[in-house]
């Protein structure tokens, strides 16, 4: 650990004054039988994840889609393609959102959801799939674009809603409509947003009806396609049984009447290209402050890490048993492979240290193990550190949880998660979270799990979550059930534990599966371990759209 | 007020006014400046920031742009000329410089005109009494009627006489304006009095001359040069047979396929021409070579410096301009006819805005990129307009004029055609392609010139929509075109957006765009002019990919291909460094709006396409609400008539709902003194006619329409 014997790695000339002191070394052994193993299972996870998104991508299916067309409509991520700046990225969350959740498949959820530019300005793109049960609003549906609302509220982003609904998928009313992360919440997000002055657009490009009327209702602006665009509370069926009036969906709620005559949309477009093309020159024209050029600490040269992104795909645990350093995949995401360890020789088991992420500077937080006290302590000491400098965090989650036990209990490590639990909590800078591996128990929290808000959050294909892992829950509940049935005075056989025991470890592994999460959004999405160093410079980027804030911390437990 | 410093017998021009515009007027500041000699502009207001007022140190405005107002205002030009203290005033071609009562102005007013002696402009200028004095000197000339009767029974028998076909022409002017060849008696009424009206409308004379048509010519000139000592000599001869529209396109020097002793008589036939005027300065002579029987006839002579004058200078490597000007100071010439040198060959290739398929009408426009090839020793380019000016209605479309020296015909050709294909304008028609067209042309580069030359081969030099063979390699080479195009519009666009994006947002604008899970693609429309679709233009959608190694998959939508992969590298503003499927190129691409459209030029190798793409989506400030038709302007209701080019409505020949037939003519239409005749496209009655004689009309405005019925 002589900074004096540091091996010079290939692709960089090191001058120990000038540049960073920490460049990870190539630890990665391509020749081990654990690098063949992971690299063969993760190509495998990764061309199933690719088969699924392929599904997704073509919506709601051939017919649909070709019935879409007929009426001069674009699908939704054509319509999105045509919004952003030509040729520019586009970040889509949470594509594989709805994947089997229903008994009838709902490819993405019914909407499209991501991030994307628009005349240089980063805008959070809400569009609606009329191919996917006419863009009606499933309880998934009204999740997805509550959070994309959430995400927009988060980092300063204008709202884009692409609207295209029949509105609340009926049926699921119960689910959709009552309770107060429902239907109605969207419309009370458009409205809180717009008073802190994050522009809300909608472009209604076909049928905008009942609650969906407010979407644009509420919008800051809104543009209208002449024929296919249609607000109203109620459509023409419904009026000619309330009132008797006969009259057309275009004479009821199209473009002309309301941008000439109710003044409910404000731009009339003649076509979809039209509307489209206004919706860029409204952000075009907005005015707002702050912004990423205000945090300045961006380089835009920038060093690609010194060892091939690929590898990430078998550096990634694929059976989770087995250890392996996280630096080898910090060494893969930071630009030129330069990490700065903080507290290397305490609480090993968490590394954290500081990089750049394309030229914009992260703190890391990597598990390297089972969290002790003192990584625990270690880790609320570097986000402590990061909040004061306003750094981003990243989390890169594979934790099987806090060492267990006496000894651990007496020396207080519940008093040492809740100071991290506390830090990740309280800080007000951008958070982002990979999970890597595992995510089980109280690690899930101190590692900014989803209940802590991070600004985004991805599971790698071989990624595993719950409260705790399959054979140990299995463990508990079959003890807990003996102990049941004991007071009954039932026998039980050893093989209908098994039995039990199995269906608990096959229940825990489905509902594991980043699949089951990212269905039910408790992510943003399931990543290519080879895109994650592009995906959090694009999140980083993103968050730090909202300017720096001011972190105010709780009552740490001394 | 200036000095006046009138010249006397051996005082030498110091300064001179430069009674002219364009190429021209540069062409002579350019020696002047050479020599030390300051030049003084005149520009109409049309003219006002060209590129000839620029180069001269001085300039005067001389008035308004119709050119009788302004360039053959011969009072304010000698008004400029003394105001500015000029000794002499040189006038170019064209506009003044033939006109033998302006050059007495000049002498009268003690300007030293850079010209012949008025008396040589005046005998040479009425095309009659020229034949005569040519006849009495011994020069061969044509059968023909050159007398004052001009009564139409008359020259009709006259015509009989000389047999038909027969060619009727003004006795005054040139450039070919008025002229009519009539193949058989019944047509030479119609013909007889449109060329009276033109030769009145361009020359103030309408006088006629009748001449033997001959069938298989070539127009072989020669070029002479006198001093006041009475020394003159030849400059050997251009043969500028390729004609369109009676006008020279290509001018070339010395004539091919003739022997040194047809030259030498040539050469001597015109030295006697100019004797017998008592020519000095420069002049041509011009003789029609009756390919057939090899006789040479004497036709006119052009008693100024003539527009072709470089293919000369380049092959006897001298300044004509400079010699007319020692001329004008009194000096002999400089060198004897034995001292001549004659050195290998020259091509000229005169560059107009005009429109091919439409006839070779006049274009106008402004030139949104003009790059011309480089100059070199060996290549001139001889050009009054920079980027961002415009080509207007109311003087010659000529654009700019190539010139290259070779070692011989074919290495000179060789040149031409190169300078051709990388010679870059964009923002009007041009008719740089049917150049290129004419100078690959197997017949010409075998030198089987002859005036008839494009008519000849105009299967060959003209789009034939009958052709599928031809047009769909004309597709495929669009497609490709088209497809190169989309990259580079892909990189370029990629490269503004991340250089404009505010601080970390560079990160969004990376190659290739990120998408998560899958390529980004995207769709390019490019409307594409296709020649051999007579509903006019194609529209190509290119398909795009962005690859992860940074290159672009592009399919134009054939099932047979499989698409290409171009890489592009962007060297600077215009250029670019494609690769495709391996193969690496040099392209530039240069892009203007104009009316609501993008249009983007590519060259590439050695062609040239134009693609449009539609814009101004994002403006739209009528009422909305209002169902528009549709987004292109240009397209109007069948049985519309449009106006062909810009110009000035001369003659309106039917009234508002008048009945009329297919190909019947309705109004004529003047540009750059060429008339245009503008005729029904169907039967049925004419509507909406409310353009009235003596109003200027801009190219494609609507003029009237033909309607089946006569009811509104």
């Amino acid at each position: 650990e002589c900074s004096i014997s540091r091996r010079i790695y290939p692709g960089s000339f090191i001058s120990t004054r000038n540049s960073s002191m920490g460049i990870l070394p190539d630890t990665l052994d391509r020749s081990s039988e654990s690098y063949s193993r992971n690299s063969r299972v993760m190509d495998g996870l990764v061309s199933q994840l690719h088969s699924h998104i392929r599904k997704v991508m073509e919506g709601g299916g051939a017919e649909a889609v070709k019935r879409h067309r007929s009426r001069d409509k674009l699908l939704p991520r054509e319509r999105i393609e045509r919004l952003i700046d030509p040729g520019s990225s586009f970040l889509e969350l949470s594509q594989l959102a709805g994947h089997e959740l229903y008994q009838e498949s709902l490819p993405s959820g019914g909407i499209i959801i991501g991030i994307g530019t628009i005349h240089g300005r980063l805008c959070m793109l809400v569009a609606n799939d009329p191919t996917v049960k006419g863009g009606s609003y499933f309880p998934i549906t009204v999740k997805k674009h509550l959070r994309a609302q959430e995400i927009a509220a988060q980092c300063n982003l204008p709202c884009i809603y692409l609207v295209d609904s029949g509105g609340a998928f009926l049926p699921k009313q119960a689910e959709v409509f009552p309770d107060k992360e429902n239907f109605g919440r969207v419309f009370y997000n458009q409205a809180v947003m717009s008073s802190e002055g994050i522009p809300q657009i909608a472009l209604v490009l076909g049928s905008c009806t009942a609650g969906g009327a407010y979407i644009p209702a509420m919008a800051d602006e809104s543009v209208m396609v002449k024929g296919n665009g249609t607000i109203f509370l109620a459509g023409p069926p419904l009026v000619k049984a309330a009132t008797g009036e006969e009259v057309s969906a275009e004479d009821l709620g199209g473009a002309t009447v309301h941008c000439k005559t109710s003044g409910v949309s404000d731009y009339f477009a003649h076509d979809e290209l039209h509307a489209l093309a206004i919706g860029r020159n409204i952000v075009k024209n907005l005015h707002m402050a702050g912004g990423p050029e205000a945090s300045g600490q961006t380089r835009a040269d920038y060093k690609e890490p010194l060892y091939d992104v690929k590898e990430l795909r078998t550096i990634a645990p694929t059976d989770l048993k087995q250890p392996f350093d996280v630096r080898s995949i910090i060494a893969r995401i930071v630009d030129g492979s330069e990490f700065d360890e903080f507290k290397k020789l305490y609480g090993t088991t968490l590394v954290t240290g500081f990089g750049r992420i394309c030229g914009q500077p992260v703190g890391i937080l990597g598990n390297n193990g089972i969290l002790f006290n003192e990584s625990a302590q270690k880790g609320a000491h570097f986000i402590e550190l990061c909040a004061q400098r306003n750094i981003p965090l990243i989390f890169l989650q594979n934790i099987t949880g806090f060492m267990v036990g006496s000894k651990s209990e007496a020396s207080g490590i519940a008093k040492a998660g809740a100071k991290m639990v506390m830090a990740v909590s309280c800080a007000k800078v951008p958070k982002i979270t990979v999970v890597i591996g595992g995510s089980f128990g109280a690690g899930n929290y101190a590692m900014c799990g989803r209940a802590y808000s991070p600004n985004f959050m991805f599971f790698w294909p071989n990624a595993r979550i719950s409260v705790m892992g399959g054979p140990q829950a299995a463990g508990v509940l079959a003890q807990v059930e003996k102990a049941t049935k004991k007071k009954k005075g039932i026998q039980w056989a050893k093989e209908e534990e098994e039995k039990f025991k199995a269906e608990v470890v096959e229940a825990y592994d489905r509902e594991g599966s980043p699949y089951y999460a990212t269905a039910r959004l408790w992510d943003d999405g399931i990543i290519d371990p080879a895109d994650t160093r592009k995906i959090l410079s694009l999140c980083i980027s993103a968050s730090l759209n909202r300017g720096p804030e001011t972190t105010k911390f709780g009552v740490f437990r001394m | 007020t200036a000095p006046s410093i009138k010249s006397s017998n051996n005082q030498r021009i110091e300064k001179i006014l430069i009674a002219n515009r364009g190429e021209i007027a540069c062409r002579i500041i350019k020696t002047a400046k050479r020599l030390g000699i300051r030049t003084v502009a005149v520009y109409s207001d049309a003219d006002r920031d060209s590129l000839h007022v620029k180069s001269a140190d001085e300039a005067f405005r001389i008035g308004p742009p119709p050119a009788r107002l302004s360039y053959l205002n011969a009072s304010a030009i000698i008004e400029a000329a003394n105001r500015s203290g000029s000794q002499a005033i040189h006038p170019g071609y064209g506009f003044l410089s033939e006109s033998a009562d302006f050059a007495q102005l000049c002498e009268d007013e003690g300007l030293s005109f850079i010209g012949p002696p008025a008396s040589a402009i005046r005998d040479m200028g009425d095309k009659s009494a020229s034949k005569r004095i040519m006849g009495a000197a011994g020069v061969p000339l044509v059968p023909g009627y050159h007398g004052d009767e001009q009564d139409i029974d008359f020259m009709k028998l006259e015509a009989d006489k000389i047999g038909y076909p027969i060619l009727i022409k003004p006795t005054h002017g040139g450039g070919g304006k008025g002229m009519r060849i009539v193949q058989s008696p019944n047509e030479f009424a119609d013909s007889f009095l449109g060329a009276q009206r033109e030769a009145a409308a361009s020359f103030g004379i309408s006088t006629i001359l009748l001449e033997k048509y001959i069938t298989k010519p070539r127009h072989i000139e020669v070029q002479i040069f006198g001093d006041k000592q009475g020394n003159i000599i030849h400059l050997y001869e251009r043969d500028c047979s390729v004609q369109r529209r009676h006008q020279k396109i290509i001018e070339e020097a010395p004539a091919p396929n003739v022997s040194s002793d047809f030259r030498s008589h040539l050469g001597q036939a015109a030295v006697s021409a100019a004797k017998a005027v008592n020519y000095h300065s420069a002049g041509t002579v011009e003789f029609i070579v009756d390919t057939v029987s090899g006789q040479f006839y004497f036709m006119e002579m052009n008693t100024r410096l003539q527009v072709e004058h470089p293919v000369t200078e380049m092959i006897v490597g001298q300044d004509l301009v400079e010699w007319q000007i020692r001329v004008a100071n009194g000096e002999p010439l400089p060198l004897t006819q034995s001292e001549v040198p004659f050195s290998g060959h020259a091509f000229e290739a005169r560059i107009y805005a005009e429109n091919v398929p439409k006839g070779f009408l006049p274009a106008t426009g402004v030139l949104h990129r003009y790059c011309p090839v480089t100059v070199t020793s060996t290549v001139r380019v001889e050009t009054g307009v920079v980027e961002g000016d415009a080509v207007s209605m109311h003087y010659d479309p000529m654009i700019a004029k190539l010139v290259v020296w070779g070692q011989d015909r074919l290495a000179a050709l060789i040149k031409m055609k190169d300078c051709l294909s990388k010679f870059q304008v964009a923002g009007l028609p041009t008719n740089i392609d049917f150049l290129i067209k004419l100078a690959s042309h197997r017949a010409f580069q075998n030198g089987e010139v002859e005036t008839h030359f494009i008519e000849r081969y105009k299967d060959d030099l003209f789009i034939d929509g009958a052709n599928s063979i031809s047009a769909q390699e004309a597709e495929s080479a669009a497609k490709h075109a088209a497809s190169i195009v989309a990259a580079c519009i892909c990189q370029k666009e990629l490269a503004t957006l991340r250089d404009k994006a505010p601080g970390g947002l560079h990160l969004w604008y990376g190659n290739p765009p990120f998408r998560v899970h899958h390529f980004a693609k995207r769709k390019v429309d490019l409307e594409w002019e296709n020649q051999y679709n007579n509903s006019g233009s194609d529209l190509l959608t290119v398909s795009i990919t962005y690859l992860p190694d940074g290159k672009y998959l592009v399919e134009t939508g054939e099932s047979n291909s499989p698409g290409l992969e171009i890489q592009v590298t962007q060297l600077s503003n215009n250029d670019y460094r494609v690769e495709v499927n391996g193969l690496s190129l040099n392209v530039c691409l240069a892009a203007y709006s104009k009316d609501q459209i993008e249009h983007i030029h590519i060259w590439q190798g050695n062609c040239q396409h134009h693609f449009k793409q539609r814009m101004g989506l994002e403006i739209c400030d009528d009422d909305e609400t209002i169902d528009k038709p549709a987004r292109v302007a240009t397209s109007f209701p069948s049985g519309t008539v449009v106006a062909p080019m810009a110009g000035l409505l001369v003659k309106v020949l039917v009234k508002d709902g008048e009945k009329v037939q297919e190909g019947q003519p309705l109004l004529v239409l003047e540009a750059m003194k060429m008339e245009h005749v503008v005729k029904a496209p169907s039967n049925g009655y004419v509507r909406g006619l409310e353009v009235k004689v003596g109003q200027s009309v801009q190219d494609g405005v609507k003029l009237l329409a033909i309607k089946v019925s006569p009811l509104f």
